[in-house]
């Protein structure tokens, strides 16, 4: 009786454990087929891709923290603090390749984020919506009252390298491509692993009945405080990866606006699939291209409706469309 | 004492404007339990309404007074346009609903809005300079302000004071307060709910409409206008507790002396000491001043 | 007699002007199956959520297998053991029925849970086991928010069974049942918990037929005291009881 409860345990975990595999296989397939694709499409095109993976990133740390039950508008603080990092570790420290730039700025964003986790894990609803905002306002006008960082103007960066090389010109860009998607889709992959983890599930857990999870034994103010730097990590690896695309680090990132949008991708992918965030925030930057060639008055409109439309009809994101129980 | 004769002035300029800009919002919030993004978006309305109907009145050869009239009915204009489709045409679709997600809904009016407002009036800046020379100008000694701007005092009183009255001493108000306090019961007495929340909007929309359009004579007015004013009428109404008139008073005059303050004494400060005024409040007293609701702190 | 698994002392507590306990003393030895009876508001609420840590008592001591748990968070009470039930089931609505077992069971685990995985096979197997205790294995996969309301109540309890409990409270297990259903939703709780005989469990319950079928000990409470604590059938032939709990004896 033992050996047969055993060797099905051992079955079932087998099958279970072919998940991470799963993912993993699903996670370098994308990557190839976009490293390929990058080669046969359009430079603006790559660009665009590059741009919206970053962001991509900052707003999957904002699923991160919907999974728990909070919203936070307060993301373009770790954007910002990821992106000036970066920035000022090349232009200062003379650090110049893209991968330890894109880490530094991960690492930069949490340490910020560090003394506020605790103060703001106590916090639930509107209140931990607008303290997040106040926290990112406060960064916005640090930074441009802040000579040495450009003030309101910022500051540009140079182009980084990579294993060595300079990443100049097309190519240069065609290979931050490759490390921009790449990243993100090792990032995504490690947020598929944690959401399918115990404190994934216990995070879902806590979204629904918060009493409960206490009751059964676990804090959920540790849950949304590790929430939150997993947050301010993504947030400034993604900030850190656009910056370095873009070449240029503003204060701008940090407003209000800006974490709105990071919302906005969020909603719209729902908290169900990560790669319905990537498809999400591709999905803004394309209308948000088309729109200001052809249509320059009208993409904010688009955006707000399309929002409302998730909202009304698809609450739980465009990743509802394709998940079941599959979290 | 003329640098803190001067601190206190543009304090107190720059706190009743925001009182102006905030009171409609906390209204809002107190009587639909919304935190309204787009409240800025109504106050851009108002600014870019009252720069047609002054322009208007201009053409007319109406005397300059007349502008005061025209910036008043463009703000009841736009609350008389607005208000009803905006809350019986989307917001009511979304009561009772999580308050994060009605912020939320208020996000995608906001720039829903934000397009619409430059596909009516494009995108270039209107200028409704007729007004604000009507006051002239005041000296303190060697300082000398425009007149105008004390104008806007008083409006902040006259609107505090009426608001405030509406709410407690008539009988409309006092139906209000019960619903306020307390939807279920005040709908099982026989109020009719959404009529009140469909007034409660459209009085947000109005003041933050009649904010927008008295402000145009000192600014430009031109896209982004609403961007910024969210942020700062959030602040307000936060520090004040959200739903508070008097709170939104004490929040206005609290935030308009520690700007002026910081841009005289610390311009560094200026951008951020808003902010981390508004910060500190939610961290020691969530609920705000003045106590309304109760924050959710586990 | 073996050592007290919960030993309440002296306890007394009052809102204001209203007592909810007044000089209760309980002891509460392993397996024994205790029925809490007493109208609304006579106390026996307070008493359990004295035990649990939600109230803190004015006076007494609280003492759970010779450690003092009178001022403890409801958080360190429940790792030390004591595990309660709700009268309205506390679950995770959007989730599976497996799901809200696997949450007891990663909660029950404490932290260091990041890179585990959820439907780790040892918890999947344990959660099995304890779905097969109460009959609720056919809704393994079934959405909680979607079930009856006796589904959802066996479901809380086992929840609360995860973590091996020192002391297991259930508050009003088949209330908000169908009557013709409060039998067998009790015996298939208690033949659930027959597996642990050594765990002492409180339930507050209010249909006689229950407690005279399934407690070995009954503690009747009224207006903030304790008024009968014995066998049920001596219990509830007392004149106390029968005035003031069950009512076949007209107040005066």
């Amino acid at each position: 009786m033992n050996t047969i409860i055993h060797s099905t345990a051992l079955a079932r975990g087998l099958q279970g454990s072919s998940r991470p595999l799963r993912t993993l296989a699903a996670a370098a397939a994308t990557f190839t087929v976009l490293a390929v694709a990058g080669l046969c499409v359009p430079a603006w095109l790559t660009y665009l891709v590059t741009i919206a993976a970053g962001n991509a990133l900052v707003s999957l740390g904002i699923v991160a923290l919907m999974r728990g039950g909070v919203v936070s508008f307060g993301q373009g603080m770790f954007f910002a603090a990821g992106g000036y990092g970066a920035a000022l570790l090349f232009n200062q420290a003379g650090w110049t390749d893209a991968l330890a730039l894109a880490a530094a700025g991960g690492v930069l964003a949490v340490a910020l984020a560090l003394p506020f986790a605790p103060l703001l894990a106590r916090y639930r609803g509107i209140f931990f919506a607008t303290l997040t905002l106040a926290l990112s306002m406060v960064a916005y006008g640090v930074l441009m009252k802040w000579p040495e960082l450009g003030g309101s103007d910022g500051f540009t960066v140079g182009r980084p390298t990579l294993l060595g090389q300079r990443l100049d010109g097309p190519e240069g860009a065609y290979r931050l491509f490759l490390l921009t998607v790449a990243l993100a889709a090792a990032i995504g992959f490690l947020a598929r692993i944690y959401f399918a983890s115990s404190t994934g599930l216990v995070t879902l857990a806590a979204r629904d009945n918060e009493l409960r999870v206490e009751y059964l034994g676990a804090s959920v103010r540790r849950l949304i405080g590790a929430n939150f730097l997993i947050a301010a990590f993504f947030g400034g690896v993604g900030g850190a990866l656009v910056v370095l695309s873009l070449g240029h680090v503003e204060p701008a990132f940090s407003y209000w606006t800006v974490s709105g949008e990071f919302v906005f991708i969020a909603v719209l992918a729902g908290y169900r699939s990560v790669p319905a965030v990537f498809i999400a925030s591709f999905l803004l930057e394309i209308v948000r291209s088309f729109s200001s060639a052809y249509f320059p008055n009208t993409w904010q409109l688009a955006l707000g409706l399309f929002l409302l439309l998730v909202i009304r009809f698809l609450p739980q994101g465009i990743g509802s469309l394709w998940t079941r129980e599959a979290r | 004492m003329d640098g803190l004769l001067t601190l206190l002035i543009d304090g107190l300029n720059y706190a009743s404007w925001l009182f102006i800009v905030s009171l409609g919002l906390t209204l809002v919030f107190g009587v639909l339990k919304i935190l309204n993004i787009a409240h800025g978006s109504f106050y851009a309305l108002g600014a870019y309404a009252a720069a047609s109907f002054v322009g208007w009145a201009a053409g007319m050869q109406w005397s300059p007074w007349m502008s005061l009239a025209a910036m008043l009915l463009a703000a009841v204009a736009v609350a008389a346009v607005v208000a009803p489709i905006t809350e019986r045409g989307l917001l009511r679709f979304f009561y009772g609903r999580d308050e994060v997600l009605l912020v939320l809904v208020t996000y995608a009016l906001f720039l829903v809005m934000e397009d619409v407002t430059k596909l009516i009036w494009g995108a270039n800046p209107y200028f409704v300079t007729e007004p604000y020379g009507l006051f002239g100008n005041v000296d303190f000694g060697v300082l000398s302000y425009v007149g105008y701007d004390f104008a806007l005092w008083g409006l902040a009183v006259a609107a505090g004071l009426a608001a405030w009255w509406a709410l407690n001493r008539t009988r409309q108000g006092k139906i209000v307060l019960a619903v306020i306090h307390s939807p279920e019961v005040a709908s099982s007495m026989g109020v009719r709910v959404s009529r009140v929340y469909t007034i409660a909007f459209g009085a947000g929309v109005f003041l933050a409409a009649l904010a927008g359009a008295f402000t145009a004579p000192m600014i430009s007015v031109q896209p982004g206008l609403s961007v910024s004013v969210v942020v700062l009428s959030f602040a307000v109404v936060i520090i004040g507790g959200l739903g508070s008139i008097e709170g939104a008073a004490i929040g206005a005059l609290l935030v308009g002396l520690a700007r002026s303050a910081a841009v005289h004494l610390a311009p560094a400060a200026e951008l951020f000491v808003i902010y981390a005024v508004m910060a500190g409040v939610l961290v020691f007293r969530p609920e705000g001043l003045f106590q309304r609701i109760q924050a959710r702190k586990i | 007699m073996q050592e007290a698994i919960l030993e309440a002392r002296g306890i007394a507590k009052r809102f204001g002007a209203v007592v909810a306990a007044s000089d209760i003393n309980v002891k509460i030895g392993p397996g024994e199956r205790v029925g809490l009876i007493g109208s609304n508001g006579a106390g026996k609420t307070t008493f359990v959520n004295m035990i649990t840590g939600y109230l803190k008592p004015d006076e007494g001591q609280i003492k759970l297998a010779g450690t003092d748990i009178t001022r403890l968070a409801p958080r360190a009470i429940n790792m030390l053991g004591v595990k309660r039930s709700f009268q309205i089931p506390q679950l995770f609505g959007d989730l599976s029925v497996l799901e809200n077992m696997l949450v007891a069971l990663a909660c029950r685990d404490g932290q260091g849970n990041f890179l585990r995985s959820a439907r780790d096979p040892l918890r999947v197997e344990h959660a099995d086991g304890l779905l097969r205790r109460f009959r609720l294995q056919e809704h393994r996969r079934r959405r909680v928010s979607e079930l009856p309301g006796g589904v959802r109540k066996l479901l809380d309890i086992a929840m609360a069974l995860t973590a091996r409990p020192k002391l297991l409270l259930l508050d009003e297990p088949t209330s908000a049942v169908a009557a013709d259903e409060k039998f067998q939703m009790m015996d298939t709780i208690m033949s659930a918990l027959a597996e642990d005989p050594e765990t002492p469990v409180l339930f507050v319950e209010h249909d006689m037929d229950i407690i005279g079928r399934h407690a070995t000990r009954v503690i009747a409470f009224y207006s903030g005291r304790i008024i009968a604590d014995d066998a049920p059938a001596a219990v509830l032939a007392q004149d106390d009881v029968r005035r003031y709990v069950t009512g076949e004896i007209s107040g005066e």
